[in-house]
């Protein structure tokens, strides 16, 4: 009873609560890691240098006037945040936090669930958060979400092609779907997948960018063109939630290239002897350290390059990335049959 | 007899959003209640241990087809059905007639085969279902795979070649 119910849930309830702080303050890290680019302070008035400012922007998100256009479809326009957002948190439940974690002083597995499909889970989850941007921006009634939301679903789908071709790699490489099976893998062939696969990596993480329609691939929210892009008639919560959900992605993407190209929770050279030191720090440690490292690099990249062409956008997805990761499948199907 | 109700109230939710998908006045509801439909059909095949059929069934069909359907509904903006060339009286009798065809179908398959096909699920699953699935796909039943893929692709070229007219 205890093991089958009550564990579960409350892992989930933990990784929830971390998800949602943890978009709290990657949204004042981007604003501060903005800032120190362009050599600015970024927020420093709620709190000693800004770190109460997220408790001030969601009390901001909650009591605002939740307004639907007039015109809109009013049961979609209500169910696309949802939508887009639900998609988002459950993906966390096969992501491999740690091999095992002592909570309350009793060690269990760092997962919430370890099923044998679990990268597609991931991908088939992330294939529903779509319907959220689209339909926002159709329901709406307006012309800017309704075109935001066709750029964002066309990008979406094209760079989703790329991805999985990445993932294909992964999996001939591991020789399971598992989560923590990828992870163990990497333990026992000594090499973070990162380094065996170095154009996947780079892929998934360009492919990663432009999934969570982050800058450089901004397209879907660029302001001089679209106003706010698919969410422009929304507000307070429902605003929130598009907020929250592109915020969640990211974090998922982070983590699904942690535990599939960075070794997810094992420290750096477990198998030499000399740096076992590195092992007293706790699995789930590393993996978040991991993954704040991905997250740092997206805010990074979004102060750094300007957003592309929409035309240029496709031809990259299109001519460049979708041939490569075909290509590189078939070199790692050669090598695996050949050595 | 947890299956049981998870297998009736998911018989139940299929069926509904079925209905509402036929029933539904605006085009794009429909289509949202078609990807609750195989939400559904998906949670029906975890309950039968077919977990990557299942993770399959979101991503081709809830993730990739009906995408494209909806694309499509939101791109021509379909206010009322197309009555153009719709007799409804000529579309009921084919309904019936199709609805008849289902009913002998079902009465042949009920009386004739009535012995129940054997169960391998369950419990002679191994979990990995994944690698049998492959196996079988890749090995035993490599021709028909390949001549299902050639199919698929004469019809994107098809698809193609009757949307450009100048290539």
């Amino acid at each position: 009873m205890v093991e089958a119910i009550i564990l579960p849930l409350v892992k989930i309830v933990i990784v929830l609560v971390a998800v949602l702080v943890t978009v709290m303050y990657i949204v004042l890290l981007e604003r501060k890691v903005q800032a120190w680019v362009q050599v600015r302070l970024g927020p420093m008035r709620v709190g000693p240098h800004g770190i109460l400012q997220p408790l001030a922007d969601v009390l901001k998100l909650f009591v605002k006037e939740d307004i639907t256009p007039v015109k809109a479809d009013k049961w979609v326009f209500t169910a696309a945040p949802i939508i887009v957002l639900v998609p988002a948190l459950i993906a966390f439940a096969v992501i491999p936090f740690g091999k095992t974690v002592t909570l309350f002083g009793t060690t269990m597995p760092g997962y919430i669930a370890d099923v044998n499909v679990g990268l597609l889970y991931i991908v088939s989850v992330a294939g529903i958060g779509i319907y959220g941007i689209i339909l926002g921006g159709w329901s709406s009634n307006s012309k800017y979400p309704l075109l935001a939301s066709l750029r964002a679903s066309a990008q979406l789908i094209s760079y989703e092609i790329a991805v999985t071709m990445t993932l294909v790699t992964v999996i001939m490489l591991s020789g399971t779907l598992s989560m923590v099976g990828i992870v163990d893998a990497q333990l026992a062939k000594g090499w973070w997948f990162g380094f065996m696969q170095p154009v996947a990596f780079a892929i998934y993480f360009i492919g990663g960018l432009a999934e969570t329609n982050r800058a450089p691939f901004d397209l879907p929210e660029a302001e001089q063109e679209l106003v706010a892009g698919f969410h422009t008639e929304y507000s307070g919560m429902r605003f929130a939630f598009y907020f929250l959900a592109e915020y969640a992605n990211m974090i998922v993407v982070s983590t699904v290239a942690t535990t599939l190209f960075l070794g997810g929770w094992l420290a750096p050279f477990p198998n030499v002897p000399a740096l076992s030191l590195l092992g007293l720090v706790p699995g789930w440690a590393w993996f978040i350290l991991k993954t704040f490292l991905f997250l740092y690099v997206f805010l990074w990249v979004r102060a750094t390059l300007p957003r592309y062409r929409y035309d240029q956008l496709m031809r990259l997805g299109w001519k460049w990335l979708i041939p490569l990761a075909i290509l590189n499948v078939v070199v790692t199907g050669l090598l695996k049959v050949l050595v | 007899m947890v299956e049981a109700v998870a297998f009736y109230s998911l018989a139940a939710l299929i069926l509904g959003f079925g209905v509402l998908v036929v029933t539904a006045k605006s085009t794009v509801h429909s289509v949202l209640f078609l990807v609750a439909d195989f939400l559904c059909v998906a949670a029906l095949y975890v309950t039968l241990q077919a977990q990557f059929l299942a993770v399959i069934q979101v991503m081709v069909y809830a993730g990739g087809i009906v995408v494209l359907y909806l694309f499509v509904v939101m791109l021509v903006n379909l206010k009322r059905p197309p009555e153009a060339h719709s007799d409804p009286r000529r579309m009921g009798r084919l309904g019936l007639v199709m609805a008849a065809a289902v009913m002998v179908e079902l009465v042949a398959i009920f009386a004739l085969g009535w012995s129940k096909p054997e169960v391998t699920g369950g419990g002679g699953l191994s979990p990995n279902n994944v690698e049998q699935l492959g196996r079988l796909l890749y090995q035993d039943y490599l021709i028909p795979f390949e001549v299902a893929s050639v199919l698929l692709l004469v019809a994107m070229i098809g698809a193609i070649v009757l949307a450009k007219r100048e290539l």
